[in-house]
């Protein structure tokens, strides 16, 4: 059993906009190309040409397909995971050396590799599957919120932040506070309804998702608005429109 | 507790260096972090005017590129039977010299013997001007089989169209909608785009047979049946012209709504437009009610008076729209049926597009002068873009379809106005500003003039004196008479055929024909294979030249090993096919951050090698040596007239026009690898109107004087190829095309169904079958990549529910799918946000065994498949004698999504098929297990 602290004094985490992910898998390559140079050991790939390739990754983008209950189309979700950072995190308390901890001043959930023993309870802990043993090196591996990017020295200030966060095309990822409500991650949560995932497992997740908007919505224009009066019926009529309209236009008739 | 000690700033790199990506035809700029002299990690460069920082997946997992097993090691010369695999490794020496014993006596005697095809190399102004010193009119690259209807379409009608010709005003836009779409084109910067837009919640609406990628995020999803994309966009314009819900003022002045037209069916000029001695475009002033051309100053085109010259009524080109898009027959209750869209949706979009474009504009405070000398105050937008690529394209109705949704933001006023779509230079520039094809051979001698460029009508077409075509791909030609971009995909099919003619050697460049890059793969590959009486390869030749283990390689006699993108010089030039932003030009550089550990060159300077033993003009010095050391040396020293070259960026004397600076490239590296010169604010729309723009364009030298154009809504060079149809003119058609060249190349836009319709049963074949590109793959690349394969290494075929449940479908099934020309039979899985008639997978994601170093039995090669087998490049026969092609008639593009199919549920088979004999590998197979640090 490992404790967590009690409070952090910061709750560094993301923001994920599932109205705007659609789902490039750029967050996904970046991570891996980060955190194989970087964090712990390298993020192996076996059978990496053959039949049955499979490699470590820290986060991964699912594809969820969402039927409306009332009978409008279906819908595609991209849904990107990783850690989530917990304030409650089951893969700590759940932990046999001491090598998975929560930071008490950022609440990063990390392993320390050279603690871990690859006995994966921690994985089996995780209700969200965001924990994935390498094959290679037999440790625990896990999203480090970039830990070794976030307060990096030899990086510029707006490159400190993670990877999958500063590669983002569309945008959907945002990093921050989410214990300083005035921070922008906060406001998005606030404004947008950011929610946990899974509340019901208790894990308190610092990460947040914003749900997509409603789709859709185009069938409730009402089409008898002014927008598409006619102003004729027929090609003759519409050039008699024509010539009033023209005369009205800035230096047509008086 | 006590947490362990950690490092939060670890040195990140020895270095960076700062190139230009390509995994895929995007061009953002790259961060290179190299360690210990090698790649250690890549990221988007932050100051480049493409990406702004950010990445996509393939270009995250460059680093897997630069080290894939599949890279080829050394020249190849073939040792065993085209198709084998079979070569030995030899040196540049003999593979340069064998080279040129082939093409020496080609282009002394008979240089057409050359067919000289690129396919997604980004220095077509290199190849092309390497293929007309040649003097073979035999090149192209991809654009055929690609997306030219786009191109071609919106050249014709308003001097560009979208990607590289242009963008939607991303900072104003409000209404967001996008046709179709092909992922790679333009990747990051529409990604960028969709989230700058949601983030201040405009609305985004997905026309799409598929509702994925951008079509998932899209609000509001318009699952259309494909190949009627141009049926809906011709319904939105009569329903916004019946509710007078265009921009007139617009209309009037920048476009040639109000130009006249001859209207005397009897007449040789019958539906050509009214002009002056001087060839200038005539309307009415409505101020004076005089006759006048179009550009003098204070005139106010008139949309409505007709004029009678000569007896003959001229009307201008509203009234023909009028009568054309007024008609009942583009009533939404009319075309709901066709294009599997409810009439109520059509009029609720429609609305939408009304509400933002009239309701919304919006007006920027900038004072501009426009051609005809009138100063405006404001520049007024009406905030409505749109973006489409090869899913409209790629049809044969695709020209005429990219044409109407040019025509639509037209009629909305939404084209280079604040909000709408924007051109980026040095577009835009209109056909007439383009050259005109070229095809005058004469032996030992340069091509008469550029290949490729745009028609005015049929004088400007590619013919031979007997009347048969003067390309081998046809080009030019009655069958496709505004081939913009050749037609790569019937090359192979001619030269087997030996239709127009015999050729000696097929080089090409990046482009795996023998695959995914082909109609009808297997066959290609018979032809590829095939011999005569002689036993002899009926296409006698064939160089090929690529960085890695594709399908093609096989079936080359000689393998010229190109390098990898970060080994190379390359650039992105504003002569070819350039970066540039609305607000800015811009072009940009590739070098060699790493040095090649192979036997490899970069494929541009070989071919300059190549053209300096041939003697080519222009790559040979007084001497009669090599004029180029290498392509870097051309890059910086060609010019293609005086003081315009290959680079606008820091020429002598400035940036555009300049002698050259034999410090440019360091330059560019030294700014990140590109250049930027912005547009005054002043110019940045409105710019084929805008006087400011046009003295701009003129100072960076895109062109030599200021040529102000009114939009063509109405394309008078189709109607001189109808009028030929007709029986006007001396240069003729063939009696069995007349009746499609009137009724496909209509001067106004028009939508016929796809051909497909009219040679395959659609009650026997009723179902439509796409592909898509994903957005992590690029074409074959992704699956020698051992970080992108895991994302997409199966592409089962998606079924809609309605198809899936007919059949029984269950998880794990497989179905038997059959065109008119094949089948094959593929795994299936079942997705309902789906057009219910529409079938699809993802593209090239199938491999022929033993190519780009996977295993044999890798799922790729197992079950990956391709739909190119069940899609030909001929239609198939109705009775009446004649083989038509399966390409969009007036530009020849490829009708890849015109394919319709049938399913039948089918035990599994162990593989896909059809299954194809193992590729021997010249490369082995890669690695089992990657674990690596560059330096750990």
């Amino acid at each position: 059993m490992t404790d967590l602290p009690t409070t952090t004094t910061r709750k560094l985490g993301l923001v994920i906009d599932l109205d705007t992910c659609v789902g490039c898998h750029a967050c996904v390559i970046s991570c891996k190309g980060w955190n194989t140079e970087n964090y712990g050991a390298p993020l192996s790939d076996t059978d990496a040409y053959g039949a049955d390739p499979s490699g470590t990754f820290l986060n991964r983008v699912h594809s969820y397909e969402v039927q409306p209950d009332t009978g409008g189309a279906a819908q595609l979700v991209h849904f990107p995971k990783s850690c989530l950072h917990c304030e409650n995190a089951p893969c700590v308390t759940v932990c046999p050396t001491g090598a998975s901890y929560k930071r008490v001043e950022d609440g990063i959930v990390l392993v320390n590799e050279s603690d871990c023993i690859g006995c994966g309870l921690c994985a089996w802990a995780c209700p969200y599957g965001a924990r994935e043993m390498d094959a290679v090196e037999k440790v625990m591996k896990k999203c480090t919120l970039c830990v070794d990017r976030i307060y990096n020295e030899n990086l510029s200030h707006e490159d400190r932040e993670p990877a999958c966060v500063r590669t983002c095309p569309a945008g959907a990822r945002h990093f921050g506070d989410l214990a300083d409500s005035s921070s922008k991650v906060s406001q998005l949560v606030a404004e947008r309804g950011g929610i946990d995932l899974m509340p019901e497992q208790g894990t308190a997740p610092v990460n947040q998702y914003l749900p997509p908007r409603p789709r859709d919505q185009l069938d409730q224009i009402d089409v008898l608005a002014p927008y598409l009066e006619p102003v004729a019926d027929a090609p003759r009529g519409f050039l008699g429109w024509l010539d009033r309209a023209l005369d009205a236009l800035p230096g047509g008739k008086e | 507790m006590t947490q362990p000690k950690l490092d939060t700033s670890p040195p990140v790199s020895d270095e960076v260096r700062r190139t230009t990506c390509y995994m895929c035809a995007c061009r953002c700029g790259i961060n290179v972090h190299m360690k210990g002299g090698k790649v250690a990690y890549i990221e988007g460069n932050r100051d480049h005017p493409v990406n702004r920082g950010v990445l996509c997946a393939k270009g995250s997992a460059g680093i897997m590129q630069v080290n894939a097993p599949s890279r080829l090691r050394a020249p190849l010369k073939r040792v065993g039977p085209r198709g084998s695999g079979e070569f030995e490794e030899i040196s540049w020496d003999e593979a340069l010299e064998l080279a040129t014993s082939w093409l020496k006596p080609l282009r002394d005697k008979a240089p057409e013997k050359l067919a000289f095809f690129t396919g997604r190399d980004q220095s077509q102004s290199f190849t092309g001007w390497w293929a007309q010193q040649f003097g073979t009119p035999n090149f192209a690259a991809h654009g055929g089989f690609c997306s030219v209807n786009m191109a071609a379409a919106g050249i014709y009608t308003m001097g560009g169209a979208f990607w590289e010709f242009g963008q939607p005003d991303w900072d104003h836009t409000k209404l967001f909608i996008l046709f179709g779409v092909a992922e790679d084109h333009d990747s990051n910067p529409i990604k960028m785009g969709l989230g700058k837009i949601k983030a201040r919640g405009a609305r985004v609406v997905g026309v799409n047979p598929i509702r994925s990628g951008y079509n998932a995020v899209a609000d509001d999803w318009l699952g259309i049946t494909p190949g009627t994309d141009g049926l809906l966009i011709l319904s939105l314009i009569h329903v916004l012209m019946m509710a007078g819900k265009i921009d007139l003022d617009y209309l009037a002045r920048y476009t040639n709504a109000p130009v006249l037209v001859n209207g005397d069916p009897k007449s040789p000029d019958y539906g050509l437009l009214l002009r002056d001695a001087q060839g200038r475009e005539l309307v009415i002033d409505r101020a004076t009610g005089r006759l006048t051309p179009f550009d003098q100053p204070g005139v106010r085109p008139d949309l409505s008076a007709s004029h009678r010259h000569a007896g003959v009524t001229h009307r201008p080109v509203m009234h023909l729209m009028a009568e054309r898009y007024l008609d009942e027959k583009y009533a939404p209750e009319t075309v709901a049926q066709e294009t599997g869209i409810p009439a109520q949706k059509i009029r609720a979009l429609a609305s939408e597009i009304a509400r933002v474009a009239f309701d919304e504009a919006i007006t920027l405070n900038r004072e501009w002068t426009d051609f005809r000398g009138e100063t405006h105050k404001t520049m007024t937008g009406r905030p409505v873009s749109f973006h489409a690529m090869r899913g409209i394209s790629a049809h044969s109705n695709g020209f005429q379809t990219a044409r109407a949704l040019h025509v639509l933001q037209i009629l909305l006023g939404a084209v280079e106005t604040p909000g709408g779509m924007r051109f980026k230079p040095p577009y835009p520039k209109p056909a007439t500003a383009h050259p005109k094809p070229h095809c005058g051979v004469t032996p030992g001698a340069p091509l008469d003039g550029p290949h490729l460029g745009y028609v005015q009508g049929p004088d400007d077409l590619c013919l031979r004196d007997d009347g048969t075509a003067a390309r081998i791909d046809k080009a030019y030609t009655w069958e496709n008479p505004m081939s913009a971009h050749g037609l790569m995909h019937m090359v192979i099919s001619n030269a087997h055929a030996g239709d127009p003619y015999k050729i000696d050697t097929l080089f090409m460049y990046m482009a795996n024909m023998s695959w995914n890059s082909s109609m009808n793969t297997g066959g290609v590959m018979k032809m590829l294979t095939d011999t005569d009486d002689n036993g002899d390869y009926v296409i006698p030749r064939i160089i090929y030249s690529d960085a890695y283990s594709s399908e093609m390689v096989a079936y080359a006699d000689l393998v010229l090993p190109d390098t990898t993108y970060l080994e190379r010089h390359d650039c992105i030039s504003l002569l070819d096919r350039p970066i540039c932003e609305a607000d800015a030009a811009a072009d940009a550089i590739r070098w060699p951050v790493v040095t090649p550990d192979r036997e490899v060159r970069g494929f541009q300077s070989v071919l300059l090698d190549l053209g300096a033993r041939l003697g080519l003009p222009g790559m040979v010095d007084d001497a009669g040596g090599p004029k180029y050391a290498d392509y870097a040396d051309y890059i910086v020293n060609h010019e293609r007239k005086p003081g315009i070259g290959p680079l606008a960026g820091w020429r002598t004397g400035g940036d555009g026009r300049g002698a050259p600076n034999p410090d440019q490239l360091q330059r560019y590296i030294d700014n990140g690898g590109f250049w930027v010169g912005h547009i005054p604010e002043n110019a940045a729309y409105y710019k084929p109107w805008n006087t400011a723009y046009q003295d701009w364009a003129v100072d960076l030298g895109l062109f030599d004087s200021p040529q102000p154009y009114l939009f063509q809504l109405y394309v008078e060079p189709l109607r001189r190829f109808q009028l030929a149809a007709e029986g006007h003119g001396d240069r003729q058609p063939p009696d069995h095309l007349r009746e499609r060249i009137k009724t496909t190349l209509d001067p106004l836009p028009v939508w016929y169904a796809p051909f497909e319709d009219g040679h395959a049963d659609p009650v026997e074949y009723p179902i439509h079958a796409l592909t898509q590109r994903p957005m992590a793959m690029y074409h074959s690349w992704g699956s020698q990549n051992a970080w992108l394969r895991q994302l997409h290494g199966v592409n089962p075929l998606y079924l809609p529910t309605k198809l899936w449940e007919k059949h029984g479908f269950e998880d794990g099934d497989w179905a038997q799918v059959s065109s008119v020309h094949g089948t094959i039979t593929v795994p299936v899985a079942h997705m309902a946000a789906l057009n219910e008639n529409t079938v699809w997978t993802w593209n090239a994601i199938g491999k022929r065994k033993g190519t780009w170093a996977l295993d044999e039995n890798a799922p790729e090669a197992r079950k990956g498949f391709l739909l190119n087998h069940l899609i030909h490049e001929l239609l198939p026969p109705r009775g009446d004698g004649m083989r038509w092609s399966n390409s969009d008639p007036v530009t020849g593009q490829a009708a890849w999504f015109d394919l319709r199919v049938k399913i039948e549920k089918v035990p599994p088979p162990d593989r896909s098929q059809p299954a194809y004999p193992a590729i021997k590998s010249p490369v082995g197979q890669g690695p089992d297990t990657l674990a690596w640090k560059v330096r750990k």
